[in-house]
């Protein structure tokens, strides 16, 4: 959320002057259901990181040319499941979020 | 050359995302998807997009003041005219581009999305007059078939035997009587329109779909089904299975209309009866107790058999014909 000194300095008509700040506020706290990948059986296809509504999977280029599913960003991801359905060989599971609790 | 999904990540670990973590529709919407893939394959191909929303799901939940998730530039009007927004965008672009006045170099490309409320009722003449006018852009439909965003009233687009909240299922009605009106054949009856549906199910399909309608000189519409995992009462990761059902059992079939051409991008091997389909969604449940629901089922068999064979013929006997 942009911060101003005074109302003066505040855009007219309710624009956001600024792109994606929608980041400031951490989706990752509605999650009740947690994505676990295993990577020993990822193919990193990469299906998830298409299909993931919240743009909560990282994925990268390595410098052979293949790609890699990274993980999960937690601050972001809502815990739909979607990866996990799509996924090719069941690489990702879903855990209740209470038995992460400490 | 089609995107492929190296290009795409490559992209993002480049320029970031084109829309953004965030927002806050429901976890497993399959409306951001649709933005998300949109928005990306216009990056990917080297274009500058510009997004218009209508009132809807993803406009109210994306752009939350003093948030956006938007990282291209964005502009919300009102429900009933975003095409009119997005063509007056377009037109103001030309003009500067006419006359020198633009810093960038890079061509921009213009979208707008709209939901099924925004497009099948209340922005139809809008959309109608955008695509008459014949300017460049590009308008993608997240097709949830009802008016979710304010809980469930039928659209022009809700299916017949949908509970909806205006039309429920009773005594006497399966829930909404009339079926889904046809907007793939209202806009590609344009003419000089490119046309066509896609589906969550299928994102390479979607995005050579996007291509294809960035690359059209003139206006293209793309009509996306996706479920709304709220009101269509199925579990929140079940979006793009669902749609792949949707697909197979002829209920969705994957065409576009380029300029009067019909051409089917996807023909299933094995066709799955529509009760199948049906049967996975919660929405349907109540019509499915009520004593008439296999007359819904064998009228809604008899409109797909009989669309998929129409489509087949027009496949055939279009081959060729641009009208424009």
């Amino acid at each position: 959320m942009p911060k101003y000194d005074s109302w003066k300095e505040m855009p007219i008509a309710g624009v956001i002057d600024k792109p994606a700040t929608a980041r400031e506020y951490n989706t990752g706290t509605w999650r009740i259901m947690r994505p676990i990948v295993d990577k020993d059986a990822c193919i990193n296809c990469m299906q998830c990181w298409l299909y993931c509504p919240d743009m909560a999977i990282d994925g990268i280029v390595k410098e052979d040319g293949k790609t890699e599913m990274v993980g999960f960003n937690y601050d972001y991801c809502k815990g739909c499941g979607t990866c996990a359905k799509v996924c090719p060989v069941n690489a990702i599971t879903m855990k209740p979020e209470t038995e992460f609790l400490k | 050359m089609p995107v492929n999904m190296k290009q795409l990540i490559n992209l993002v670990a480049k320029e970031d995302w084109p829309f953004t973590q965030g927002h806050r529709l429901c976890p497993g919407c399959n409306a951001p998807m649709v933005a998300k893939w949109a928005t990306m394959t216009a990056k990917a191909l080297g274009y500058e997009p510009v997004v218009g929303a209508a009132t809807g799901c993803l406009e109210v939940s994306t752009t939350i003041y003093p948030f956006t998730a938007w990282n291209v530039p964005y502009i919300h009007n009102a429900f009933e005219n975003v095409a009119a927004t997005i063509s007056g965008a377009e037109a103001a672009y030309r003009s500067l581009k006419n006359r020198g006045k633009l810093k960038t170099d890079k061509p921009i490309k213009f979208i707008a999305f709209g939901g099924d409320g925004g497009t099948y009722d209340i922005g139809l003449q809008s959309l109608s007059g955008a695509v008459e006018r014949g300017h460049d852009f590009l308008y993608i439909l997240y097709d949830n078939e009802g008016y979710m965003n304010t809980g469930n009233q039928r659209s022009g687009s809700t299916p017949p035997g949908a509970d909806a909240t205006t039309e429920p299922v009773g005594k006497v009605k399966t829930g909404k009587v009339q079926f889904k009106k046809n907007i793939v054949e209202i806009i590609g009856a344009h003419e000089n329109v490119y046309a066509a549906t896609a589906s969550t199910s299928d994102p390479f399909d979607f995005m050579a779909k996007v291509e294809k309608g960035l690359k059209h000189e003139g206006p293209a519409f793309i009509a996306v089904l996706a479920p709304c995992v709220r009101f269509w009462r199925i579990p929140e990761s079940d979006g793009p299975k669902i749609t792949k059902l949707a697909v197979e059992t002829k209920y969705w079939p994957l065409y576009e209309i380029d300029r009067g051409v019909y051409k089917i991008t996807r023909k299933p091997r094995n066709f799955k009866p529509i009760e199948e389909y049906i049967r996975s969604i919660g929405r349907f449940r109540k019509a499915l107790q009520h004593p008439e629901y296999k007359e819904v089922i064998e009228e809604m068999q008899k409109y797909v058999d009989t669309r998929w064979e129409r489509l087949l013929k027009f496949e055939e006997a279009t081959k060729g014909m641009y009208l424009r």
